[in-house]
């Protein structure tokens, strides 16, 4: 029995490596052409002409990590103070309640949010809040061009808005799980000591849960990263590279959607998949990221006093 | 792919259980997403009438025609036709099915629907860039009578790649030289300006949302959802609204005897009455079927669809071909053999 529980177990993670290398070399193997084609070439260079067939992912590259980016600016701080306020502020009463309204939130399809993105959301944000940015931000040194533009509603900003929304459950649920595991006695001694309730946070809970604060925002950069039907609605969709992010743009996932089912043409079908190959690549590259990030972490463990 | 060897699997075992006449087999098609719901229409009163049904899916032009070469289905749809070298090449032939056009719409508040007066070559002006405020000089030449706001121009395209991009564009490369060399014609294209929404619906969104903005759309989703439309100057020179009698007008203006594989792209044709921004969505097959059955079958469909489908689309306002067309696709099927060379309809 244990024999076979444990041969059986080995096959189901062993079929999950497989099939990872096996997108990968249907990738490889669907982008060849494209890839003998620009090479290297085809990570900067920001030409998308279906109709010369010229393909370059600069721009739903650069659209890609800045929506997730500002996801991620947004969702981070905002997920951790809902962990914080459901562990250590909330009273008992309203816990339950709240807990389960994220939870709620990370059950919405993403056309939901897409949808709501587009016939609510952008509105709004056209007529009240992005004339507020452009004139306020707009006229300012260095981060100014972000904001510069007329207020369509729609663009990369819009879109790094919803997808903050769409990865906020799934960042503050994991939070929340991981602080709740932190020894009472712990919390209890630090208070005990004297500490303030920011000192216990940042210094005892935040420490012994590092690594799984970590997971859940890779959790959510992951799902920002790939995030399909919700950006598609709000970005805009112009393969047209801006420094402002009112201006709407593209992300990877994205141009996929809108263009895979009418590409004519191997070399274009090829250009999409060699994109498909490129979201593989970062998404990979991220996860490495936060690994060797968390690796160094516990290297350090040992030699604090 | 699965399910049909098993759904015939049970059809034969129904047939052996209970010995009742017919095997029905259901013909597959894929392809164009435009026309979906009047095949399906079609089908569903095709079924009714004699018990024979019609799996249509809509994957989009570019994969029907992938289908359609691979022989996974027994007919494609595609809302570009396939150039006749293409068609020569795969062994297919093709015929146009159903029309259909795009309309211009716009978000003018001071300016109601269909009073806007458009050319060829001022949108394509305005899809470069060129044009770029509602009362520039070249927009008030044509609207005299209209007073004209000075707000910027916001264009929305089509961000998926679609049959109806492909009747815009091909119409703008016509009247516009400069559209022609720079952007050129395709289901998708490099947009010099403008958002894309995804979708007829991503676009009319869009240009609801954004005041002063211009987009494209089918004319059957522009019409239900009540969208204000411009008129166009046709080859002919006269300005026109975009309804049936305007579309059925560029049909009858268009030469299909003469098109080698009834190659015709609806846009820019000439009679007094022409919608200029006109197309046509096509059926694909093989000229030399295997399963003789299922082509048969397939034509028959299409054949019953031609003579007892017009009200159908109109209703779901559809341009159904007009009746010399008709004829001439019959002409057009008599290239469809099986294996031994026959003729099969």
């Amino acid at each position: 029995m244990d024999f076979a529980f444990e041969s059986v177990t080995r096959v189901f993670a062993i079929v999950v490596f497989g099939i990872l290398i096996a997108i990968l070399v249907s990738l490889v193997i669907g982008s060849a052409l494209s890839l003998e084609k620009y090479g290297l070439r085809f990570i900067w260079e920001s030409d998308w002409d279906p109709v010369k067939e010229n393909f370059g992912a600069l721009v739903p590259i650069y659209g890609t990590l800045m929506t997730s980016m500002i996801a991620m600016v947004i969702g981070i701080p905002v997920s951790f103070g809902i962990a914080l306020f459901l562990t250590e502020l909330s009273p008992a009463w309203l816990r339950r309640p709240l807990g389960t309204a994220i939870e709620l939130l990370a059950a919405i399809p993403s056309i939901i949010y897409g949808m709501w993105g587009l016939f609510v959301f952008a509105p709004l944000f056209q007529s009240h809040v992005q004339p507020l940015l452009i004139d306020g931000l707009g006229s300012l040194p260095a981060v100014g061009g972000l904001f510069e533009g007329p207020p369509f509603g729609i663009g990369m900003m819009t879109a790094g808005l919803i997808l903050s929304i769409m990865v906020i459950p799934f960042i503050s649920a994991v939070m929340r799980d991981v602080f709740e595991l932190v020894p009472p006695m712990m919390k209890e001694s630090a208070y005990g000591l004297g500490a303030t309730t920011w000192e216990v946070v940042w210094k005892v809970v935040l420490p012994y849960t590092k690594v799984g604060v970590v997971g859940g925002i890779m959790l959510g950069l992951g799902r920002a990263l790939g995030e399909t039907m919700a950006v598609t609605f709000v970005i805009g969709n112009a393969h047209r590279l801006s420094a402002s992010l009112m201006a709407p743009g593209n992300s990877i996932a994205s141009a996929l959607a809108n263009e895979f089912t009418e590409a004519v043409g191997d070399l274009y079908y090829s250009a999409l998949i060699e994109l498909g190959l490129i979201l593989f690549v970062i998404t990979t590259i991220v996860l490495a990221i936060s690994k060797f990030l968390l690796m160094r972490l516990s290297l350090r463990e040992g030699t604090r006093t | 792919m699965l399910i049909k060897p098993l759904r015939v699997a049970a059809a034969a075992l129904s047939v052996a259980a209970i010995s009742t006449s017919v095997l029905a087999a259901d013909i597959t098609g894929a392809g164009a997403t435009f026309p979906y719901p009047i095949y399906a229409k079609w089908a569903d009163a095709y079924k009714k009438a004699t018990g024979n049904g019609l799996n249509y899916q809509s994957i989009g032009s570019g994969g029907g025609i992938k289908q359609i070469t691979a022989k996974t289905v027994d007919f494609g749809a595609s809302d570009m036709p396939m150039k006749p070298e293409d068609l020569t090449k795969e062994g297919l032939i093709q015929f146009p099915a159903i029309m259909g056009g795009d309309v211009p719409v716009y978000n003018l508040k001071s300016i109601a629907s269909g009073q806007i007066k458009f050319t060829g070559e001022l949108l394509a002006d305005i899809y470069l860039g060129k044009v770029k405020k509602w009362n520039d000089p070249t927009i008030v030449a044509l609207n005299q009578d209209l007073k004209l706001p000075n707000e910027s121009i916001s264009v929305v395209h089509r961000s998926d790649g679609s049959g109806t991009t492909f009747i815009w564009v091909n119409y703008l490369s016509k009247m516009s030289p400069e559209w022609k060399q720079k952007v050129g014609e395709g289901t998708s294209v490099q947009w010099p300006v403008g958002v894309g929404g995804k979708g007829n619906e991503g676009v009319s969104a869009y240009v609801q949302q954004i005041n002063g903005a211009i987009g494209y759309v089918e004319y059957a989703y522009a019409k239900q959802n009540k969208l204000a439309v411009g008129q166009v100057r046709n080859r002919d020179g006269n300005f026109v609204m975009p309804n049936i009698d305007t579309f059925r007008a560029a049909a009858a203006g268009a030469d299909w005897a003469k098109a080698p594989g009834m190659y015709v792209i609806l846009t820019d044709q000439p009679g007094k009455n022409s919608w200029p921004i006109s197309g046509a969505s096509f059926i694909l097959m093989h000229k030399t079927q295997t399963k003789v059955d299922n082509a048969k079958e397939v034509l028959k469909f299409f054949d019953w669809s031609f003579k007892n489908g017009d009200q159908m689309a109109t209703d779901l306002d559809y341009v159904p071909m007009p009746d010399p067309v008709v004829k001439l696709i019959a002409t057009a099927w008599k290239e469809i053999k099986d294996p031994s060379g026959k003729a099969l309809y």
